[in-house]
């Protein structure tokens, strides 16, 4: 990679580092040296193991960000939260569950402890705003809860600043899970395109083509018909 | 429009492009026959030349071509010394070992737990942490009454250059619809259309919409939901403690695997009767010398564990470059696109603004199509650091679709990503140029995901005969679903007649002693378990390293 060396400096635990320019937290830490083990994983923004925390000189501000898709500045003075701890909630997502709000509440009695303050939003390395969701989920309104949580990355970030000591992405992996599930409609075709599965109906058809010659196979393979795709409209 | 968020360099192509849009909006390419893509490949895909492949002079393949780097590690030691380990002292006894918590894994151990078996998964970082979380297109399966399990039989098997085991995509397109019921039944929250239907979209190769997508974080929402059934659980899981090597029994039975505490560097002792592998693939070893989309972890341990144990490898000759990989800003190289833009109406336009292939061809035709392009023709676009790339017409999409929002909306984590840059993919286009972004082939597996060793699954990434020498976009979906599950069905089967001995680690002490009788010497050991980003001024100076 062909980055500006200009050094600037970071405080890595607190010791002084000074690192390229223009590189993420996480190719900074590799630059200098550090060899990562935890708080690293898929290195693309995906799966939150490299939450972190940081402050910018004397800024009072506490930032949070992902190592891997957040750049150095100079004077940031950063932590790494490769794990953060939360309760194990049990649940099973099934038709017995006849009172959501009330599963909701028994599971994840915090949500009530909620008080608004915000601080959720401003950790949210995915600009999501727990606040709404945690209020949408509290008032039943599962779409809205499950729409508003989905690019969540469960990094914890969030959890990490709340006042109310929330986990609010727990929260909302429960009410998407409970949405998707049990409040939207089956579509009818995949419940019978899974039951002729299920009876063999497409075995006979599959088999013939595994044993096809080559040959043919080749001449079927060119002469199919593609599904208009060009000026894609839905 | 508002700033460029690119440099002077590529304004000029930048305005070529513009120029186009118009006619391209209305512009149809052709599809290819077979043969022009055969004849493509043979020219311009990097699986032809000379120096990505060479023959490995031990084990199971010996005498066959494989991926250079995955060589590397198959002509070497292991980084346990069989001398220095107790196998009497065993840390953990149970039915199935699961190695590997992506999305094969988990799956693995969901099954086999739910049909009664005592399973422990093991993985390298934490669970989540995989490849399977990246995906942004989806998942491929027949569920349209239009579509059929036929249909996707041949165009796996045409993707795959027909050198697929038959028998295995038989059993991947059967299963295809049946997991996408199961990820749904497990509250997994697939785009539908309003009146309920599940959105379907394009991706390359495939004759017919089959992509199954949860926005552009499929793979996400997938590994989210199965990570939350698996702790609901309660599965014993351990995460940071890699398989670095299996045992066999003195009939060469796979009977556990050694881990490694990552933190405590203690190798810990798992007795199983079976072991499912689920490790992923190798873009972190960077074949060929390109980028990755890959995880951290992706460095073919499993491969090179089930090579010493005796299983042979398949189709290793041959690795999916994604066409397109992310290529300007710097920071972000070798990240992916998803196939879905081109779905959706993105065009590949060269520096005089024209296209100059069907975007949704197989990912092998695209990627050597890009190269030559770029080496071949002169055709690329210039960047700031002396290398060429070419143009993915992001704003096409809402063009096209007519939706205004459909970039924003539809892919609102690339947006995202482009806006750390300055980038506003909404209204530029994003530079690519293809990159490293999955492992054909693998452990050869039977449709129930055995391989040559007794007791020994492979399932996902890992496994080789399922895609042949290339795969289709959305089908590594199916795969890691599909075999997961067959694979953990068969192993609690399997477990209840087997008669599994005493594992040991003589197969790693004959291999060891064949590697010195042919002098093979090396100065890494393997597996490798994190790819090595060390500058080399950093290594000089330091102890121990
Ligand atoms: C960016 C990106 C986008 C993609 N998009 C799509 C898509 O849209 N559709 C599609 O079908 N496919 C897609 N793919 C491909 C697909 O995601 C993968 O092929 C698939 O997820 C592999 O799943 P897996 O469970 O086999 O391996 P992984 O999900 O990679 O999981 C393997 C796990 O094993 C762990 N591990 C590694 N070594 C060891 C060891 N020694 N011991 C124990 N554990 C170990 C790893 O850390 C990891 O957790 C994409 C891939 C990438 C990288
Ligand atoms: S909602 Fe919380 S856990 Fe989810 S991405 Fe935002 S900060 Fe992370
Ligand atoms: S930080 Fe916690 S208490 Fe504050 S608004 Fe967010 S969820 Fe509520
Ligand atoms: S490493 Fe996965 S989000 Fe940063």
């Amino acid at each position: 990679m062909n980055v500006e060396e200009k050094l600037i400096p970071i405080y890595y635990l607190g010791q002084r580092y000074d690192v390229p320019a223009g590189l993420t937290i996480m190719t900074a830490l590799e630059w200098l040296g550090y060899v990562y083990t935890h708080g690293c994983g898929c290195r693309g923004g995906a799966c939150g193991a490299c939450s972190t925390m940081y402050r910018v000189g004397g800024d009072y501000k506490l930032h949070a960000g992902l190592a891997c898709q957040t750049m150095v500045v100079p004077g940031m003075t950063l932590v790494q939260i490769p794990y953060y701890p939360r309760p194990v909630t049990k649940y099973s997502i099934d038709e017995k569950i006849t009172d959501p709000s009330q599963v909701l509440l028994r599971l994840f009695p915090a949500i009530q402890k909620c008080v608004g303050c915000g601080a959720c939003a401003r950790a949210c390395p995915q600009n999501l705003r727990p606040i709404d969701y945690v209020a949408a989920a509290l008032r039943g309104q599962w779409q809205a809860a499950a729409d508003l949580s989905f690019d969540c990355l469960m990094c914890g970030l969030c959890a990490a600043r709340c006042t109310g000591e929330l986990v609010p992405h727990s929260i909302a992996m429960f009410v998407r899970r409970y949405y998707a599930k049990l409040v939207r409609i089956k579509p009818q075709y995949l419940v019978d395109r899974s039951n002729e599965i299920k009876s063999g109906k497409f075995v006979p058809g599959v088999k013939q083509l595994a044993t096809t010659s080559l040959e043919e196979l080749r001449r079927l393979y060119d002469a199919r018909s593609f599904e208009n795709v060009d000026g894609n409209k839905h | 429009m508002a700033v460029s968020g690119y440099p002077p360099i590529m304004q000029e192509s930048l305005r070529m492009l513009e120029q186009t849009r118009a006619f391209r909006a209305t512009q149809i390419m052709p599809r290819m026959t077979l043969a022009e893509r055969e004849e493509l490949l043979r020219e311009w895909h990097p699986d032809y030349r000379e120096e990505s492949n060479r023959e490995v002079k031990i084990g199971p393949n010996k005498g066959q071509r494989l991926a250079n780097r995955l060589v590397d590690l198959l002509e070497t030691r292991g980084i346990v010394d069989p001398a220095k380990v107790n196998l009497d002292r065993v840390d953990y006894d149970v039915d199935i070992l699961v190695a590997g918590a992506g999305g094969a894994g988990v799956t693995a151990s969901l099954i086999a737990h739910e049909n009664g078996a005592k399973v422990l998964l093991a993985t390298k970082l934490r669970i989540g942490d995989a490849n399977t979380i990246m995906a942004e297109g989806g998942i491929a399966a027949a569920t349209r009454p239009e579509d059929s399990p036929e249909k996707h039989f041949l165009d796996t098997y045409g993707g795959g250059r027909f050198s697929n085991k038959v028998d295995v995509i038989s059993a991947l397109v059967n299963d295809a619809p049946l997991i996408v019921e199961w990820l749904r039944d497990l509250g997994c929250m697939f785009d539908v259309q309003p009146n309920g239907d599940l959105m379907m979209t394009f991706a390359g190769g495939h004759q017919i919409r089959r992509t199954h997508s949860c926005k552009d974080l499929s793979g996400m929402e997938f590994m989210r939901v199965l990570r939350d059934e698996f702790v609901n659980q309660q599965i014993d899981l351990i995460e940071f403690s890699p398989v670095v090597e299996l045992l066999l029994d003195d009939q060469g039975r796979c009977a556990g695997a050694l881990l490694l505490n990552l933190d405590t560097n203690e190798l810990l002792v798992v007795k199983a009767k079976a072991v499912i592998l689920a490790t992923g693939g190798m873009g972190r070893l960077h074949p060929s010398n390109f980028p990755t989309t890959n995880h951290y972890g992706a460095t073919a341990d499993g491969l090179v564990v089930a090579y010493r144990a005796g299983a042979n490898l398949l189709h290793m000759d041959s690795v999916q470059f994604h066409p397109t990989g992310t290529f300007w800003p710097p920071q972000s190289l070798g990240l992916l696109i998803t196939e879905t833009m081109r779905a959706w109406g993105a065009h590949m336009v060269n520096k005089n603004g024209d296209r100059f292939i069907h975007e949704l061809e197989t990912r092998d035709t695209e990627a050597a199509s890009l190269i030559r392009e770029v080496q071949g023709r002169g055709n690329g676009i210039p960047t700031p650091d002396n290398t060429y790339g070419i143009w993915l017409d992001t704003p096409m999409i809402n063009i096209l679709t007519g939706i205004p929002d459909k970039v924003a909306t539809h892919f609102a984590g690339i947006v995202h990503r482009f806006n750390l840059y300055g980038i506003d993919v909404n209204a530029e286009p994003i530079l690519i140029y293809p990159t490293q972004h999955y492992q054909n082939g693998g452990v050869e597996i039977d449709p129930d995901g055995c391989t040559a060793i007794e007791g020994l699954y492979a399932a996902g990434e890992v496994s080789g005969g399922v895609q042949g020498r290339n795969r289709l976009g959305s089908n590594s979906m199916t795969d890691i679903f599909v075999f997961g599950q067959r694979s953990a069905r068969h192993a609690v089967d399997y477990i209840k007649k087997a008669a599994t001995g005493a594992p040991s680690l003589r197969h790693v002490d004959a291999y060891n002693k064949q590697l010195e009788e042919m002098n093979l010497r090396s100065d890494i050991s393997s597996p490798l378990l994190f790819p090595d980003y060390m500058r080399k001024e950093v290594r000089a100076r330091s102890v121990g390293r």
